[in-house]
């Protein structure tokens, strides 16, 4: 594929607000994550990375219809590190029509519904008159908020692969640039914490009860973090200073295997990692880290590092960064693009963190300190419930 | 870069519509159409364990992919494929928020898992076998011109052969209130790069500022006004008639899609 330039990205997570404190983070290999006191989840042993401010985040009045915990998340995004302003300053250069909209989400706005059934009438069991299911609940909800933020009239579309979502949004950007459909995408993802995520995993016994240990011989689930990630997407201009991040490369594949377990030999995922190598023209030599998608299920990571091992032996050094930010789910492949790309200025490769004994049987290079380093081409991988598999590829201009 | 490909296969289901053949003539003005309850087949592809978890929103799209696949003779593990919907299983959704609501919030695990977008596509990746690629798409009421308009780029920019599946159903009280879909719905389309023996016709498709074209018989437009699936049937009647032309869908009100027709025979 054609090299794409990222041009402006921010994140928040549970690690901070923003690039800066994103970073200060990873340099301290500090972990957000925290006892789990979300909203009345009170029976539930586990921990969860919380975006700090949300509650106290409400909406503008002129995108109120617009108001949950997912939109009010966006649009902390939106605000850091002069993103409003770049998309600004995008639409003017090639209007609004020329700009795409495409985010991830597995879960959207569902919390507010799920708090909205809690006050259904007791005697028709109507929702309550204030609950708007088209800007809340619905999956395209976040994306459309974003467009109407931005007055933006473009393509517009949410992927919704759960886990693998905000990875595919730069498969699907890139093909509409190649098109000439766009000339800039906003991409990313917004995940955010609700009950049903935390009940559901908890049902499939997935949840860990301590901060998720990835690719820890002793791991024992994941813990739910939530995220906005947001990336402006545009083809490269002539020059590029060195420290620009270019998307390379993604592949996409699927497990045909079931619903929750990945395929055990790791079939789905090594071919996701082998496609977007093709795509970028690289071989797994050229690949300086990997950003594993390591959620700390059993399961998961085994059949990862299966792949991981078969494609890299264990060459190149690789970490999950879910110990420190949570497994955002539908935000996961946005955030951990970003994280990448911050890799890739800073000259970091984040050690993972909680990981106390590494998983002698994965064999692996997995980095449990951070490295500093001159990375050039990193890996990026994200997998989701249904067998679906995303892997990207980034590297510096310079 | 044109945006085209060669429809090779339709798959369709809708109350009174029970597949592509049976409403080829309806959708042509050449037979009278009567609206009925739909009736799903169940997915024979899946294992029994797998087919006794598939909710409504699974069936109908398991139903329209592997009819556009045989109508195309088309090996679907070679197709990528692009779901496209409103909102997958509705009945499930419901199930889980009440669960939630209540004292007791255990939910089970199949529950949980059939509660992401993409489960259509988890479910057909283990009927069919196709380790390709798979995405999985929302845009409310645009859903069917988002997902036309991503499968369209997979087949220009890729090279691949792709898939779409087109779905919806309704949500039982309290959300059909507040969403109110009548019925479930299906439609899937089989495209190539390249023409084939079984081609039905060229389409090539861009981003318009028309409005989007209404059907002719009532009752049809009623449904594809009220269901985010059906709103891709002026295309379906347009390849009914045979005659070919350009049929404008709807998509991000103002911004649809025009859809350029010719037929292959």
């Amino acid at each position: 594929m054609n090299p794409l330039h990222l041009a402006h990205f921010t994140a928040a997570s549970c690690l901070g607000h923003g690039l800066e404190a994103t970073l200060a983070a990873l340099r301290a290999q500090k972990s957000g994550l925290a006892p789990c006191a979300f909203e009345t989840v009170t029976d539930l042993a586990t921990y969860v990375g919380e975006v700090a401010g949300i509650d106290e985040a409400p909406l503008p009045a002129s995108l109120a219809e617009y108001e949950c915990r997912n939109n009010r998340l966006a649009l902390l995004g939106l605000r850091q590190d002069g993103f409003n302003a770049v998309v600004g300053a995008a639409a003017a250069r090639y209007g609004r029509r020329r700009i795409g909209v495409l985010l991830g989400t597995s879960t959207s706005g569902i919390l507010q519904t799920e708090q909205a059934y809690r006050r259904r009438d007791p005697v028709t069991g109507a929702l309550p008159d204030d609950f708007r299911y088209r800007t809340t609940h619905n999956t395209y909800s976040v994306a459309d908020f974003v467009r109407t933020a931005f007055n933006l009239e473009g393509p517009a579309v949410v992927v919704s692969t759960a886990c693998s979502s905000s990875a595919k949004v730069f498969a699907a950007a890139a093909r509409m640039i190649a098109a000439g459909l766009i000339d800039a995408a906003i991409v990313g993802g917004v995940d955010s914490l609700c009950l049903t995520t935390l009940y559901g995993f908890n049902s499939l016994e997935l949840l860990s009860s301590e901060p998720c240990r990835p690719y820890d011989a002793d791991r024992n689930g994941l813990s739910i973090g939530e995220a906005a990630a947001f990336i402006l997407l545009q083809r490269p201009a002539d020059s590029l200073d060195a420290d620009a991040v270019l998307l390379l490369g993604a592949g996409e594949s699927s497990d045909a295997h079931h619903m929750s377990s990945p395929h055990p030999e790791g079939l789905g995922a090594h071919m996701a990692m082998t496609a977007a190598l093709k795509a970028a023209g690289l071989e797994p030599a050229d690949i300086d880290y990997i950003n594993l998608h390591g959620t700390a299920t059993p399961s998961n990571d085994a059949a990862e590092g299966r792949a991981v091992a078969t494609l890299f032996g264990n060459q190149v050094p690789g970490s999950s960064t879910k110990g420190a930010t949570g497994h955002t789910l539908g935000a996961a492949g946005g955030l951990e693009a970003i994280i990448s790309a911050l890799a890739l200025q800073h000259g970091i490769l984040p050690g993972g963190v909680n990981t106390r004994c590494v998983d002698p049987d994965i064999p692996i290079q997995y980095l449990t300190a951070n490295r500093e380093s001159a990375p050039r081409r990193v890996l990026s991988n994200s997998f989701g419930f249904g067998g679906t598999n995303c892997s990207l590829v980034l590297g510096r201009a310079g | 870069m044109k945006l085209s490909a060669y429809l090779d296969g339709i798959g369709l289901i809708g109350p009174g519509l029970d597949n592509w053949l049976a409403a080829r003539p309806i959708l042509a003005g050449t037979a009278p159409y009567e609206s009925r309850p739909l009736t799903v087949p169940a997915p024979q592809s899946l294992p029994p364990v797998e087919r006794r978890r598939t909710g409504l929103a699974i069936k109908v799209a398991l139903a329209v992919a592997w009819e556009a696949c045989a109508a195309g003779q088309l090996d679907a593990r070679q197709l990528a494929t692009v779901f496209s919907s409103s909102g997958a299983d509705n009945d499930n959704c419901d199930a889980i928020c009440k669960a939630l609501a209540s004292e007791d919030r255990h939910i089970s695990p199949t529950r949980f898992h059939n509660s992401v977008h993409n489960a259509p596509a988890g479910y057909w990746g283990i009927a069919s076998g196709a380790m390709t690629p798979a995405t999985v798409l929302c845009a409310h009421d645009g859903s069917f011109g988002a997902g036309l308009l991503e499968a369209l780029t997979q087949v220009a920019v890729e090279g691949w052969g792709t898939l779409l599946v087109a779905y919806d159903m309704p949500y039982p009280e309290p959300l059909h209130a507040k969403r109110p879909l009548p019925a479930a719905f299906g439609i899937a389309l089989a495209l190539s790069p390249k023409r084939r023996a079984h081609s039905l016709a060229r389409i090539e498709v861009s981003l318009a500022d028309d409005a989007p074209d209404a059907l002719a018989e009532p009752e049809l437009e009623t449904l594809r006004r009220a269901i985010p699936s059906a709103r891709g049937l002026p295309l379906l009647q347009a390849v009914a008639r045979g005659a070919g032309g350009r049929v404008v869908l709807d998509y991000l009100a103002p911004l649809h899609l025009a859809v350029a027709i010719e037929p292959c025979r």
